[in-house]
């Protein structure tokens, strides 16, 4: 294969260096996000029987905390895209507050016992945030910085 | 939706071994195909009727139609197309990356939503989800298989394939970095593909029992 000045892959620009600054959002949404469904299969696994709560319990709290650790992190980013997080953000919580609702119906609809449901609520709730959060992150933090950020 | 006459010419990484002329170009496209917006809610529509009537039939459907796709586009993706497009030339694969990644936007999750729902629904129906059932252990590892499964592609794939679609709407996309998120997108398919082969295992053995 022949090789020109202009076929060659260029190296890492601006955005590429600027990686190195931001915080670990994306790791930490994926590990939220990890909690949330061993949560999920947890109870999945003991619906029709009475298995404890703790656990599903513990991991929902973990989740959360990373959630919130997650947000205040990626709140403090100050050379960012924000125009394009709110964009991806919105749409995407959109589609997955759909996708958990759906879920949700179907726990509701077979009459799922109150601390259950609640238990699958807050994760289901938890992964309609963490997945846009994570997505938006991942698109924005591509994108050249506004001028009024920088 | 994909597909128009407007072509920005842009610097994207290596040119193919045939390739004749300037840098490649990046047609028009819409990261979200809207015109297939109304397929995704007629589908999600008739899969909350199909857990409102717990129809034996309809729930059955759902599931096996949707796991039947999801599987098959992951298999097909990761170990057919994957290959071949990593052979591809540059122009080549952003041709088809923007025609194929925006339809994957809509098509994957609404197939996962439509496999887990009635998927879910199917097994309480049928009794399976009781400790009692004598193969929980197997619907049990299943679970597992999908969850995680749903982290490598909530977490890696649909990333990399958003910000793909994204980096290719700038006026300059970064070839490197559309090579390097394509890797990740290409691989995670392989891999959640060929975990979909355990799901498959699974589901024949428990539907034969």
């Amino acid at each position: 294969m022949t090789t020109t000045p202009e076929q060659v892959l260029p190296g890492p620009d601006e955005i590429d260096k600027r990686q190195a600054d931001l915080p670990p959002v994306a790791r930490l949404a994926t590990v939220t996000l990890a909690l949330a469904i061993i949560g999920g299969i947890y109870m999945a696994a003991g619906y029709d029987h009475s298995t404890s709560l703790v656990p599903p319990v513990i991991l929902a709290a973990l989740a959360a905390a990373v959630l919130l650790v997650n947000v205040v992190l990626l709140a403090r980013i100050k050379e960012f895209d924000w125009g394009t997080f709110r964009q991806v953000f919105g749409w995407a919580l959109l589609a997955y507050l759909v996708i958990a609702g759906i879920l949700e119906f179907v726990f509701v609809y077979d009459h799922t016992p109150s601390k259950q449901l609640a238990l699958f609520t807050a994760l289901l709730a938890m992964f309609a945030v963490d997945v846009p959060l994570l997505l938006a992150f991942s698109v924005a933090r591509y994108q050249p910085v506004p001028a009024t950020a920088a | 939706m994909t597909d128009t006459d407007v072509e920005t010419p842009v610097d994207v990484g290596a040119a193919p071994p045939h390739a004749v002329g300037g840098p490649p170009s990046v047609p028009e496209f819409s990261i979200v195909p809207v015109r297939g917006l109304p397929i995704v809610a007629a589908l999600l529509v008739g899969l909350v009727v199909a857990i409102a009537s717990n129809s034996l039939w309809a729930l059955t459907f759902f599931h096996v139609a949707g796991g039947g796709l999801w599987t098959s586009i992951d298999l097909f993706l990761g170990l057919i197309i994957g290959p071949i497009l990593g052979r591809l030339s540059v122009q080549s694969r952003i041709d088809f990356t923007v025609r194929f990644m925006p339809k994957m936007i809509l098509i994957m999750p609404t197939l996962v939503a439509m496999t887990l729902g009635a998927g879910f629904q199917l097994a309480r129906h049928l009794g399976n989800l009781d400790a009692a059932y004598p193969h929980h252990g197997w619907l049990v590892a299943s679970y597992i298989i999908v969850g995680v499964m749903a982290v490598i592609a909530l977490g890696l794939l649909e990333p990399a394939n958003l910000a793909v679609l994204f980096e290719l709407k700038k006026p300059r996309p970064s070839g490197e970095r559309i090579g390097r998120l394509m890797k990740i997108f290409i691989y995670t398919a392989g891999i959640t593909g060929l975990m979909q082969i355990a799901t498959i295992v699974i589901m024949t053995f428990l539907a034969s029992r």
